[in-house]
């Protein structure tokens, strides 16, 4: 018999938690909000723990057939669900890290106003990222890819009343359309040609041609299409630009969305698709390339922020170039891998960040801490916890899943191997100069003076001096802590890799390097990260006049870089001015008001000075109205006295 | 034998003379008459082309007009009356509540 998972409990419970938060929260207590957010995401999270331990005993891929849905000819798309490793491994990650966000929130968002809006959007949030790793078609995938992007807009813009906050989700929605614009036609091909968007029967439909070695072909510009998507989703050259503003939300949206979960919905899309890819060398060219450079050029713009979330956003786009550069190289395994170890160590820094920003009272910016480690030492073990992952230092997560990356780049191209080295190099400096402005040194802030309770617009709370966290907030970070210390052991000896080879194949052929240049190999990524915590402890402990000194000498060079190489202001320049200016002169005043309202109101006055003539005739004297039939009759009897002699 | 074109062209001078009546007068009495007047125009009308065809259904077609010629004169007299003693007035002219 075959064993039935109820997988499709998954995604409902988060969505009942959403409705029931948002349409009673008003009338809840916040302990209520409490218990139906933290047990609807807990539910969820069991669910998932439940499948994994059934999980050795199910026969893969496992599809659960739950409604139908849009039944058109020989077309067909279900709500139906679909289990392998990757949906296990993408299930737990979002259940898992999601639910100890939900916890740490609570700690959070207590005295924000909003606070059921905030769950009720939270629990959401899962509910479409559930049922995007879960849809065993396309088309289910892509109402979740919407749906986290509705979610994360209404996050981003959570303090609506902040015009930063508003117009950063604006922009993170419009951003992102711009990417799903890409997967939707790479959907419309697919129907077009495999005639299906389940994925067993494309994937199925593709594995029969031949791969398109020879010259750019269908499955390539589907795969453009859908990393067209990705880049949207995840941040990635030419879309990135959302990411950085995005930070404008709470900062466990920035965890949990922002980092962690929803923008790898791109990497996971493109590794679901590895089959496409595999068959289309330059779209996956195209994936590797634009994944080096996302990773190194964020990793330029980390080094010179000064807002702590600024820091991490931009470090987030990085590490998910890196993603997108190891399925670029057809590491599929080592992307995912990555994924998950990322999730661990970037949702602990965001939230650490939190924990620092509510320590110093809703202060973001970095050259205004220093010190802190003595104030909030929990939060300074996490985080520096989280730094030595992220900077590659074993036998921290970061750094399997770091140099299982490098190792598969440099199998394919030493190119791709030295720019990740580089990236590395300077991920660790950027983490470690956080970590040093953050909580050593000085202490730079005012004694934050205590500002009223439950101000509704920003992080800040009320204060004295800078405090540790409560308890429902330095738990996550702790089991977090715990994650990122241990989460990179499972891939020793490939083993996470071996996992995943029924999903993606083992990777075979590539017998070029030998044992000996791995473990140079490394080493090398090794040396870089201590040289970047070096070079970071040089600049920023010993020498903290140093920076400054540099930073000088650069000048326009530094600016530039400071400015983000004012990307946002060529797109600005370049796409969004020349589309205001046509809508509003051509558009606006031109098509609409000269045209379209100019005919509705010439319609209008029109009628008006016809009625007004033709009023004289309706005057109210009896004897006119008789005058006008009279005239009337005689001139339908003279009529017809005309038609007779004619 | 009287042609048929005489009664015709009477027809068409009393109706003509109702309707001229009707136009000018302002007392409602006198426009009542006119009206009176157009209706036995149209009577005569009738009667001249039943004779002319040898058809009765013109002649039970006057009898019909009398009988509503007679309701309306009922009415209508009832209405003048009461019109006069609210207004204390018989012209058409200052009759004229239902105007804007």
């Amino acid at each position: 018999m075959k064993p039935n998972l109820n997988l499709w409990l998954i995604p409902l419970l988060p969505l009942a938690g959403a409705a029931i938060n948002g349409f009673l929260g008003k009338r809840l207590t916040r302990q209520a909000v409490t218990i139906v957010a933290l047990f609807f995401s807990g539910a969820a999270l069991a669910m998932a723990l439940l499948v994994a331990f059934r999980f050795s005993s199910l026969t893969l891929p496992y599809h659960e057939f739950f409604a139908h849905w849009i039944r058109s000819g020989s077309f067909s798309a279900d709500f139906s669900f679909y289990l392998d490793q990757l949906s296990l491994v993408m299930l737990l990650v979002v259940t898992g890290v999601g639910f100890l966000i939900h916890i740490y929130s609570v700690g959070y968002m207590w005295d924000d106003l909003s606070y059921d809006r905030f769950f009720s959007y939270l629990n959401l949030f899962m509910f479409f990222m559930l049922t995007l790793v879960l849809a065993d078609n396309y088309l289910l995938m892509f109402i979740g890819w919407e749906g986290v992007g509705l979610a994360s807009y209404l996050l981003i813009g959570f303090w609506f009343t902040k015009d930063s906050a508003a117009s950063a989700g604006k922009k993170a929605f419009i951003v992102n359309r711009i990417g799903d614009f890409g997967f939707l036609i790479a959907l419309f091909l697919l129907i077009k040609h495999f005639g299906s968007l389940n994925f067993d029967r494309v994937f199925g439909g593709v594995v029969s041609l031949p791969a398109e070695t020879a010259g750019a072909g269908l499955l390539t510009a589907i795969g453009i299409l859908l990393m067209v998507g990705a880049c949207g989703k995840s941040a990635q050259i030419p879309l990135y630009i959302w990411l950085p503003d995005a930070m404008e939300g709470p900062t466990p949206v920035s965890a949990l969305i922002h980092a962690a979960t929803m923008v790898t919905a791109g990497v996971y899309m493109v590794a679901r698709s590895h089959v496409i890819f595999e068959r289309a060398p330059i779209a996956l060219t195209v994936v590797a390339i634009i994944g080096t450079l996302t990773a190194f050029f964020a990793a330029t713009i980390g080094i010179a922020q000064t807002d702590i979330k600024k820091v991490l956003a931009y470090s987030t786009i990085s590490q998910l170039g890196y993603m997108f550069m190891a399925c670029g190289v057809g590491a599929f395994s080592a992307g995912i891998f990555h994924l998950m170890t990322h999730a661990f160590f970037k949702g602990l820094l965001f939230l650490g960040a939190g924990s620092v920003i509510h320590a110093v009272g809703g202060e973001q910016d970095m050259r205004k801490m220093g010190g802190l480690k003595s104030f909030i030492p929990w939060t300074f073990l996490t985080m520096g916890i989280a730094t030595l992952a992220i900077a590659g230092v074993p036998p921290l997560a970061g750094f399997w899943s770091k140099d299982e990356i490098l190792w598969k780049a440099y199998q394919t191209s030493a190119v791709y191997w030295g720019i990740g080295v580089v990236t590395a190099f300077i991920t660790s400096f950027y983490m470690f100069r956080l970590l040093y402005m953050t909580f050593f040194g000085d202490y730079h802030g005012a004694q934050v003076e205590a500002h009223g309770q439950g101000s509704h617009g920003s992080d800040a709370h009320g204060h004295g001096s800078p405090h540790e966290s409560p308890m429902v907030m330095l738990v996550p970070l702790m089991i977090l802590a715990v994650l990122s210390l241990v989460g990179g052991l499972v891939g020793i000896g490939n083993r996470f890799e071996n996992f995943l080879a029924p999903v993606f194949g083992s990777m075979e052929g590539v017998e070029g390097a030998s044992h000996g240049t791995e473990l140079l190999l490394m080493g090398v990524s090794v040396a870089v990260a201590f040289l970047g915590w070096w070079l970071a402890y040089l600049l920023y402990y010993k020498r903290p006049e140093l920076p400054q000194r540099i930073a000088d000498s650069l000048g326009g060079f530094y600016q530039t870089v400071v400015h983000k190489y004012y990307i946002d202001e060529l797109y600005a320049a370049l796409f969004v001015k020349p589309l205001i200016d046509g809508s509003t002169r051509i558009l606006w005043q031109g098509v609409d008001r000269n045209i379209i309202d100019a005919a509705v109101n010439d319609a209008g006055d029109g009628a008006r000075h016809v009625s007004d003539e033709v009023r004289h005739m309706q005057s109210g004297n009896i004897r006119s109205y008789a005058g006008w039939i009279a005239a009337g009759a005689a001139v339908v009897i003279a009529f017809m006295i005309w038609m007779g002699v004619r | 034998m009287v042609p048929l074109s005489y009664y015709l062209l009477l027809s068409g001078f009393l109706f003509a003379c109702g309707v001229v009546g009707f136009l000018i007068k302002r007392n409602i009495i006198t426009i009542f008459m006119s009206i009176e007047l157009m209706l036995n125009g149209v009577n005569l009308s009738f009667v001249a082309f039943a004779a002319h065809w040898h058809a009765l259904a013109g002649q039970v077609f006057v009898f019909f007009v009398m009988v509503v010629a007679a309701a309306e004169a009922a009415v209508g007299l009832a209405i003048i009356i009461s019109v006069y003693r609210t207004r204390e007035t018989l012209n058409v002219d200052q009759v004229n509540l239902l105007k804007l």
